[in-house]
């Protein structure tokens, strides 16, 4: 098994390197095309703030190598916003692999959501052993809109989509690796497709 | 629905927790990595080290806790203590922490919010504030809450929210150390305040101050110590106990 974690700068790698590795796979931390594409999986993580990351990601010209990969790919948070077609956080255009857009939650409710809350409707073998309403761990001050593609939902605010899947792309919005063995289980799910 | 957060505290100092622990049957109960492992297994939803001794020569012994908890820890936790620049942050976070957090040295430089949010985003940014009310008025109190300032606890919230802070710790000192309840009614005024999670700290003796905080406190998590060390709260009965009350807990 390779594994590929993509490389632009973004956020807390770490811990997600730290989860594969408690699951006994070793992930790369790269940002070279040719090491991508020969990757069994990857993964594409993000924390921060959408604009800059979408910059960072232009300049490593990763951007254009992602929307093309055939193996599975697993977007991480802001990772999974940014391959959306669009982010009001920062009023930046997305990877548009996914077919939605992602918006800011309102100041009705606390922003971020931060916390840990239940993930439903769930339809992935991503999810397989996964009960419906399991907690996962989220911190995200904007959320993609549930849509076709949603194979999780949540709810803050209104009911929005907390996990997306197109064809070999899947993206989730809570946290996996701080998701306690749920949420290992998910990365291990990743790793089986 | 997004659940309320239950949050054990640990005092680090030389790389071991400080307080006794006496929880669990814990071979080495000094050993944050392993009772870090242990709290994530009896249900808390997050964790908070707090480096009591923060000097310089203690930072390294942090970032190896730091790194060997992240490494063996599948919740999230939040560092402390020291934390005064953006390459402080950028190194515990690259050791693994998911969020830092800062108290004195906000106060005394508040442009360090905007730098860390700007820099890592507000998620990972959590402001420790320790005010006392003296008088009726709630004053911002420094160095463990032995320094008192002028700054008025609703305004520095205020501000802190405004220059990009993600979360709010907010420390009573005059519950702190008492077991005698939350500071509930300067909590509520918090959270209707700002519209950033609070956590609440300082107080918790028993399930029922867990369940007023939630409730009049409005708070969005609880943060406590001696009586999750002590075993004299487990945090499943806790839960159980919050959930029959209709709080919203991750079981």
């Amino acid at each position: 098994m390779k594994l590929s974690i993509v490389n632009y700068g973004a956020g807390n790698i770490k811990s997600i390197q730290f989860a594969f590795k408690r699951l006994g796979v070793d992930a790369v931390l790269t940002d070279n095309p040719e090491e991508i594409m020969a990757s069994d999986k990857v993964i594409f993580p993000g924390v921060g703030e959408a604009g800059s990351a979408m910059k960072m990601l232009k300049e490593s010209g990763l951007d254009q190598l992602i929307p093309t990969l055939k193996q599975p790919v697993l977007g991480i948070c802001l990772g999974m916003q940014l391959m959306c077609k669009y982010t009001e956080e920062g009023n930046t255009k997305g990877l548009g692999i996914f077919d939605v857009n992602v918006k800011r939650f309102s100041n009705k409710v606390k922003v971020p959501q931060m916390g840990w809350n239940t993930i439903s409707n769930l339809k992935s073998d991503l999810f397989k052993g996964i009960k419906d309403n399991e907690y996962m761990y989220l911190v995200h001050s904007y959320y993609a809109e549930n849509c076709v593609e949603s194979i999780a939902t949540s709810d803050y605010e209104l009911e929005y989509a907390s996990a997306l899947e197109n064809d070999n792309f899947y993206g989730v919005q809570f946290h996996p690796e701080k998701s306690g063995s749920k949420g290992s289980k998910i990365l291990q799910n990743f790793l089986d497709l | 629905m997004l659940t309320k957060r239950i949050v054990p505290c640990l005092d680090i100092k030389n790389g071991r927790t400080v307080k006794g622990v006496n929880f669990v049957d814990l071979r080495d109960a000094g050993d944050p990595v392993v009772l870090a492992k242990q709290y994530a297994d009896l249900g808390a939803d997050e964790l908070v080290f707090l480096d009591i001794a923060a000097t310089l020569e203690n930072r390294r012994t942090m970032h190896d806790m730091v790194l060997k908890v992240a490494e063996q820890v599948n919740i999230p936790f939040t560092v402390g203590g020291g934390i005064s620049s953006v390459e402080d942050v950028d190194d515990l976070l690259h050791c693994g922490a998911d969020k830092v957090s800062i108290n004195s040295s906000a106060v005394k430089r508040p442009e360090l919010i905007n730098e860390l949010s700007d820099k890592f985003g507000s998620q990972c940014v959590v402001v420790a504030i320790d005010a006392k009310e003296v008088d009726g008025e709630w004053l911002v109190h420094l160095a463990g809450g032995t320094i008192p300032t002028e700054i008025k606890l609703f305004e520095w919230a205020k501000e802190v929210e405004q220059r990009g802070a993600g979360e709010i710790l907010f420390t009573s000192m005059n519950h702190d150390g008492t077991k005698a309840g939350f500071a509930n009614k300067a909590l509520a005024k918090l959270s209707d305040l700002v519209n950033i999670p609070i956590i609440a700290s300082g107080g918790a003796g028993n399930i029922q101050h867990f369940a007023d905080t939630f409730k009049e406190g409005k708070a969005d998590a609880a943060l406590a110590a001696s009586v999750f060390h002590f075993g004299e709260i487990p945090i499943l009965e806790l839960k159980e106990a919050l959930k029959n009350k209709g709080i919203p807990v991750r079981i």
